[in-house]
């Protein structure tokens, strides 16, 4: 099968992320869509590395699953005090900041 | 295949493990020191700390190395952001560490877990708890940052962005007042941050798959010899971008800075003002000049594109604010405009000034929120512009101080943002982007506008009975403050000692 469909998908799985970050309301779901990005990045380092025959990208791939950990536990912290602040995780409410 | 162990040159990266592993003792403290003496452990830790990191920094300020396995590079520009980021961070820390302005404590609530409002927050504040977890915060915030500049490949520079954003992210949602603004702000801070990072690093994996590496080097190598096939070249340098643009607050990925700004605790946001001001410009030059000097034509465009938007943008906008945190954070949209006017020169020369530019606004914008922070009411600072009228009559030295500080930000003589302005434009004019600069100093008299603005109304008003007042604030903050004031000044009138230390510093190494 060729390396270069995984790019592909890759690609695909991180546009979906990005529009969920657009259009879901939701924190939570904002989050995973983060989430979706951050591991179609990974999926696409690991198609490459298996392109280019060298294991830089796999390596990559573990440091990203680490950071995306450490990025759950700061931004679940965050959307759980706005959450037993507001009684909602809508991403709509917190709108005292602006103009 | 089989793994080489990098080398690591210990000396050279002794600052930043002095920091981490400072950190992480740090940690240690908040877990098991009894409560009485954790404040006192913590400032004495994190002082010592970040001292010793700047000490540790000038004596290797000689060294020109790359090290774990290319993945670090210090050189003279890298020690120079290093110093730079440790000063101000201890500056910023030094306000952080202010407990005398604030009636009940400090900037920062007593639990960031206690719901805002309820008994178990009024308990809190009335012991007189306070809130010391965000040292452990400050020294990975400056960890990440001082391996945001020496940063050689894609990957060190993810972990790098991250360890520097994520305690940032939790910083900003601690202030002790108006606990919903904060929260908000760690909130959008948080999901734009992470959004943000996730284009970064896809840009990374096409950068990956285009070279076959995520070093700097190989990277470059790889562009000079693969002429033609750069569509994943050009996509992904474009998503990199995206999110170095977004640390450096440009337009128009500049949506955050206001909103963070105005959230975040006061010391927390001059702290972050201009620390990670100086770490993403370092790492965004390190990044075009050093992998993607190459194609210097390509992303130039798009440079041009941003800087002009965010000279534009955030001077325009700044006009209209009402809330001075919410104007300085438009005014730092502008100045990340006048910068990329200096990175899009692209020389020894462009590189220098912005060094310059750096160090001068870094001191500057934590002088100013200094400022800020003593200027109070009933409600906790004063920050709405309307009620600093005729603060120059009640309180004439920090109205004077913080004059100089919005001169040295519009860029008038004898203060260091003229001659970080007059750096970064001549280099522009040198490199051949002669329309560019005048478009930039047209944003500069927008700009002048609104900073001399403030100081017609403190001067020239006369005090209503909603004028603020000035509180006198602990030994930290004057520290601080004086210290701010003293430099700008003096990067104005005697900025020749600076220059030859950026001048001695050199470029990038390969």
């Amino acid at each position: 099968m060729n390396p270069a469909n995984y790019v592909v998908l890759a690609a695909i799985l991180f546009s979906l992320g990005a529009i969920g970050v657009l259009v879901r309301r939701n924190a939570i779901i904002v989050f995973m869509s983060v989430e979706l990005m951050l591991n179609a990045a990974n999926l696409a380092f690991v198609a490459f590395a298996r392109m280019n025959g060298n294991l830089d990208g796999q390596v990559v791939a573990f440091f990203v699953m680490v950071v995306a950990a450490a990025e759950v536990v700061v931004g679940l912290a965050i959307i759980v005090t706005i959450f037993r602040t507001r009684k909602s995780a809508s991403v709509d409410e917190p709108n005292l900041l602006k103009y | 295949m089989e793994f080489i162990s990098p080398e690591l040159d210990y000396a050279a990266l002794a600052p930043m493990i002095v920091v981490g592993v400072a950190a992480i003792i740090s940690v240690l403290v908040e877990a098991f020191a009894p409560r009485s003496v954790r404040r006192f452990l913590q400032l004495v830790l994190v002082f010592t700390t970040l001292i010793g990191a700047l000490v540790l920094v000038v004596l290797n300020s000689g060294m020109r190395v790359l090290t774990g396995g290319q993945s670090i590079a210090l050189d003279g520009p890298a020690w120079i952001m290093q110093g730079t980021i440790l000063i101000l961070a201890i500056l910023g820390g030094l306000l952080m560490a202010e407990g005398g302005v604030d009636p009940s404590g400090d900037a920062f609530a007593p639990r960031a877990s206690a719901l805002p409002g309820s008994e178990d927050e009024r308990q809190f504040t009335i012991r007189g708890y306070l809130q010391t977890e965000v040292w452990p915060f400050l020294l990975f915030a400056v960890l990440g940052m001082m391996l945001f500049v020496a940063s050689n490949d894609l990957l060190m520079m993810f972990i790098a962005l991250e360890v520097m954003s994520l305690p940032l992210y939790l910083l900003a949602g601690m202030a002790r007042r108006r606990r919903l603004l904060s929260q908000e702000a760690a909130l959008k801070y948080f999901l734009l941050g992470a959004f943000s990072s996730a284009f970064f690093l896809f840009g990374a994996a096409l950068i990956y798959g285009y070279s076959g590496s995520i070093a700097f080097g190989p990277i470059s190598f790889a562009i000079t010899t693969k002429a033609g096939e750069n569509t994943l070249l050009l996509i992904g340098i474009a998503m990199l971008l995206v999110g170095l643009f977004f640390k450096i607050g440009a337009v128009p990925f500049h949506q955050w800075t206001p909103d963070v700004y105005q959230g975040a605790p006061t010391p927390v946001t001059g702290m972050m003002a201009a620390t990670v001001k100086v770490a993403a410009f370092g790492a965004l030059m390190r990044l075009l000049y050093v992998a993607f000097g190459g194609v210097r034509w390509d992303w130039e465009i798009l440079l041009w594109i941003v800087a002009i938007l965010s000279m534009l943008v955030g001077s325009i906008i700044a006009i209209s604010q009402s809330d001075i945190k919410r104007m300085l954070a438009y005014s730092s949209i502008a100045q990340a405009g006048f910068i990329l006017v200096g990175v899009v020169a692209a020389s020894p020369q462009g590189l220098a000034s912005v060094l310059f530019y750096l160090i001068a606004y870094g001191f500057t914008t934590i002088g100013a929120f200094a400022v800020i922070s003593l200027v109070r009411n009933a409600s906790g600072e004063a920050t709405s512009i309307r009620d600093w009228a005729g603060l120059g009559k009640k309180s004439p030295l920090i109205a004077a101080i913080f004059s100089v500080f919005m001169l040295s930000l519009a860029g008038i003589p004898l203060t260091g943002g003229f001659i970080g302005k007059w750096g970064v434009f001549a280099a522009g004019v040198a490199a051949g982007d002669a329309w560019l600069v005048i478009v930039a100093v047209i944003a500069s008299v927008i700009a002048a506008f609104f900073y001399v603005r403030v100081i017609v109304l403190m001067y020239f008003a006369d005090p209503t009975p909603d004028t603020a007042a000035v509180v006198i604030p602990s030994g930290f903050t004057t520290v601080s403050l004086a210290a701010g004031a003293t430099l700008t000044i003096a990067l104005g009138i005697v900025p020749q000692p600076i220059l030859d230390i950026i001048a001695n510093a050199g470029v990038f190494i390969r």
